[in-house]
């Protein structure tokens, strides 16, 4: 064959490679898409957690040879937090037998919901994605556990309330919510409004726009209403530039919490001095004081595997990545244990999913104790409920500076509840009668 | 091409203004035509479908809308993002409010919604040219995507502002929805785009067509031969922003399945407007050349390095996929600035006199 001949041969086997792609995947192999972000405006976000992951990943097949013996691989496909890429994604790796897939945006979480139960592979949208998904009985393939934005927002206005010294004395008080102009950022609206009618709070809802590198007039409008707190939903470069602003006009930093998105080291450095006092809500500790961390140090990081840098281990997203991980691998050893050892089908991780319950005692087996909250799943209820901490920013890391506070179930769930007959009657579902699931 | 018209002797007015004069042509597109509509659904897996061929079909359309209006009319546009979510919106609020109503006639009528909008936003165009015209539609742009997100009434109050394709049948075939296989919808993409694509083609060999050139080239000289600008230019932004809703209205009910107002950004105008650009301005193929690099490109970049087994992290096979997507762009530029569908048109006349050119 001629030069020109194997290079036009070569291009033909390209094109046509995806075509006849799709190769199943080994006998003792369990196969974890895995959308990421590494380049683009949402990258300072999506870079620890996808490193988190990784390592955790890389924990459990270095240290115990995989899950009972099968072991977990991975591919990471670049989304850019983009939902066109996002789909693009996720179509061409569930053909690979996809156990669960982790969408990271709740904008590819939208679009993978109606997918779920077509293609049988569940979504793990860990404290983001649809609210309403929380409702188990209409969203059977859709879980969002420890905890939802509706709980996040309702847990903060506890927090707000346990420092103004009571309910009671939220009244009048005034309250700004900056967010993401996106299903994201919008999430907790519905919420905090339920929540200002019952409180009385004055609440004001200022919405950025993608992706949140021009905030000037934003933060002059929070300086002008002159807030007493301030919640912020933001994401990727939106939470820097926000955190500058806000510390160049002067705002109170120990009186504006981000939620758990807008609460990383990524967030807070570029401000500098500026940030200090910031806080941040989470569902888990930040640090690299457990056991997972010294365990990730000695069999991944030792080892030259590691995705990150080791200093920056520890950081509240990286942590965020490691405990989604570790609640897919659980949910995979949940589903094994009913199926027996060996990788489990879609439908079968979605049965672990469900009965997942990871309690403290596990979480010290797993090196967690302390790091995150027992979380349990039920048919009914895929969300959990789950407590928040908050933790502030010193200048240098980050502290935790309260209890576990618990949302305000009462109010959440019903409206949960009710949204989810409406976002299932959107799809044409029907209600499932959780007390016949086996 | 390596085939002439040699012997086929046309005989009345219609068979010498064919859109293929050529037999040979003729039967070729046909062929075409007729394999896109058969092979794909029959042999291509749910990736290349529904990541692949149904989002080049879409982008295809729109590109052709913008061409009818910035390649043949010459009014420069960066509303098209604006103009597709108009036809997104327009097509979700018909459906669920009327249930009944055929998808088809639904997208359709979405189009008529945003074939209106646009009339009323190519009104500037009739002082304003150029450069200037671009910043007067790149308003459109953002005011109708910030009108979806600021008005719930256009997403049915749902609190996240995201609209959702309900299931609709064509036929007794689901063709949108989660239940609708990708084949189906391939196929109501492609017969959607054959039957425009053939519409455009004939408005613009057409008067209709002849009076945008015309005032594209020279409005004056136009304006004194009779050519009303008012009612040519309207109609240019009427016609284009109508493929334009088509297309949006397609890409959430057959592509996304569902949307936010993040989908229809000013990116999306950018990337209609580099695909005419590159594929050719004032240009039917062009427009098709041009969805197929800057939907195609990307897509090959990514699966290239797996396909000969190098296994890159990610990041850097983004990086390394932009600066190469973007390198390419410019050489084709450089190359022939009248884009893809021109380097066609050279290569067929190559091929005229291959092997013994001059």
């Amino acid at each position: 064959m001629t030069f020109r001949a194997s290079v036009a041969a070569l291009a033909l086997a390209l094109a046509l490679g995806p075509l006849v792609a799709g190769v199943a995947a080994q006998s003792r192999e369990v196969f974890i898409p895995l959308l990421v972000y590494r380049t683009g405006p949402y990258a300072p976000s999506g870079i620890p957690i996808a490193n988190g992951f990784v390592d955790y990943f890389n924990l459990i097949n270095e240290r115990d040879g995989g899950i009972n013996g099968v072991k977990l691989v991975w591919e990471e496909c670049e989304t850019q937090y983009d939902t066109k890429q996002g789909v693009e994604c996720y179509e061409r790796l569930k053909g690979k037998a996809a156990a669960v897939v982790n969408p990271y945006s709740t904008g590819i979480t939208y679009q993978l919901i109606p997918k779920a139960p077509v293609d049988q592979v569940p979504i793990l949208s860990m404290g983001y994605g649809m609210s309403a998904s929380s409702d188990g009985r209409w969203f059977p393939w859709v879980f969002n556990f420890p905890t939802n934005y509706w709980s996040q927002a309702s847990a903060v206005v506890r927090y707000i309330a346990q420092q103004e010294g009571g309910l009671d004395k939220l009244k009048g008080k005034k309250i700004v919510h900056v967010f993401h102009n996106s299903p994201y950022g919008k999430e907790a609206n519905p919420t905090l409004e339920t929540l200002a009618k019952q409180y009385a709070f004055e609440l004001t809802l200022l919405a950025v726009d993608h992706p949140g590198q021009e905030q000037g007039a934003t933060w002059l409008q929070v300086r002008r209403i002159n807030p007493d707190w301030i919640f912020m939903s933001g994401w990727g470069v939106m939470n820097q530039v926000a955190v500058k602003e806000a510390a160049s006009k002067g705002i109170k930093m120990d009186r504006f919490i981000g939620n758990w998105w807008s609460a990383n080291d990524s967030d807070v450095v570029p401000a500098g001095e500026g940030a200090k006092g910031y806080k941040g809500s989470t569902f888990h500790a930040p640090g690299t004081t457990f056991k997972v961390h010294q365990e990730i140090v000695k069999h991944v990081y030792d080892k030259g595997k590691g995705a990150a840098k080791k200093e920056s281990m520890g950081e509240p997203l990286y942590n965020r990545g490691i405990v989604n991980a570790a609640f897919v691998a659980e949910a995979l050893r949940t589903a094994m244990a009913k199926y027996g050892n060996k990788p489990p089908t879609g439908e079968q991780v979605r049965w672990g999913f469900e009965h997942l319950n990871l309690t403290d005692k596990r979480l010290d087996e797993m090196g967690m104790k302390g790091f995150t909250h027992a979380v349990k799943v039920t048919c009914e209820d895929h969300e959990g409920s789950g407590p928040i901490l908050v933790q502030q920013w010193d200048g240098k890391k980050w502290n935790v500076v309260s209890d576990w506070i618990a949302p305000m179930r009462e109010i959440v769930r019903p409206k949960i509840e009710e949204a989810a007959v409406q976002e299932g009657g959107k799809l044409q579902y029907t209600m499932r009668d959780c007390s016949k699931e086996k | 091409m390596i085939y002439r018209e040699a012997g086929q002797f046309k005989t009345t007015y219609s068979s010498d203004q064919a859109i293929f004069p050529i037999v040979q042509d003729k039967w070729l597109a046909g062929a075409l035509v007729v394999a896109a509509f058969l092979v794909p659904p029959l042999v291509a897996d749910e990736y290349w479908l529904q990541a692949v061929l149904i989002p080049f079909l879409i982008y295809a359309l729109a590109a052709i809308g913008l061409n009818l209006l910035t390649g043949y009319a010459g009014q420069l546009s960066l509303g098209t993002g604006g103009f597709m979510a108009v036809g997104a919106y327009a097509a979700f609020k018909l459906t669920t409010a009327f249930p009944a109503l055929n998808i088809l006639v639904v997208i359709v009528l979405a189009g008529v919604i945003a074939a209106l909008v646009g009339v009323v936003f190519g009104i500037p165009s009739l002082r304003i040219k150029g450069f200037y015209l671009a910043v007067a539609t790149l308003a459109a742009q953002f005011f109708l995507v910030w009108l979806f997100n600021k008005v719930p009434w256009f997403v049915n109050y749902a609190a996240s502002g995201t609209i959702t394709a309900p299931p609709r049948t064509v036929l007794g075939v689901m063709v949108t929805g989660p239940q609708s296989t990708a084949g189906a919808r391939y196929v109501v993409a492609l017969g959607i785009v054959a039957l425009f694509a053939l519409t455009a083609k004939n408005l613009v060999r057409g008067r209709i067509g002849r009076s945008w050139m015309a005032i594209r080239d020279r409005d004056i000289a136009a304006e004194i031969i009779g050519v009303r600008p008012l009612r040519t230019k309207l109609l240019a932004f009427a016609i284009s922003s109508f493929y334009c809703g088509v297309a949006g209205a397609e890409f959430v009910f057959l592509y996304l399945g569902s949307a936010e107002t993040l989908a229809f950004d000013i990116t999306l105008s950018f990337l209609v407007l580099f695909m005419i650009i590159i594929g050719g301005l004032g240009s039917i193929l062009g427009s098709f050349l041009g969805a197929a690099f800057i939907v195609l490109v990307p897509i090959f970049l990514t699966n290239a390095p797996h396909m000969v087994g190098l296994a890159l992290p990610v990041a850097l096979q983004k990086q390394i996929e932009l600066m190469v997507f973007g390198a390419l762009i410019i050489f084709f530029l450089i190359v022939e600035p009248h884009g893809l569908a021109r380097l066609w048109q050279i290569g067929k006349e190559k091929l005229r006199l291959w092997p013994f050119p001059h």
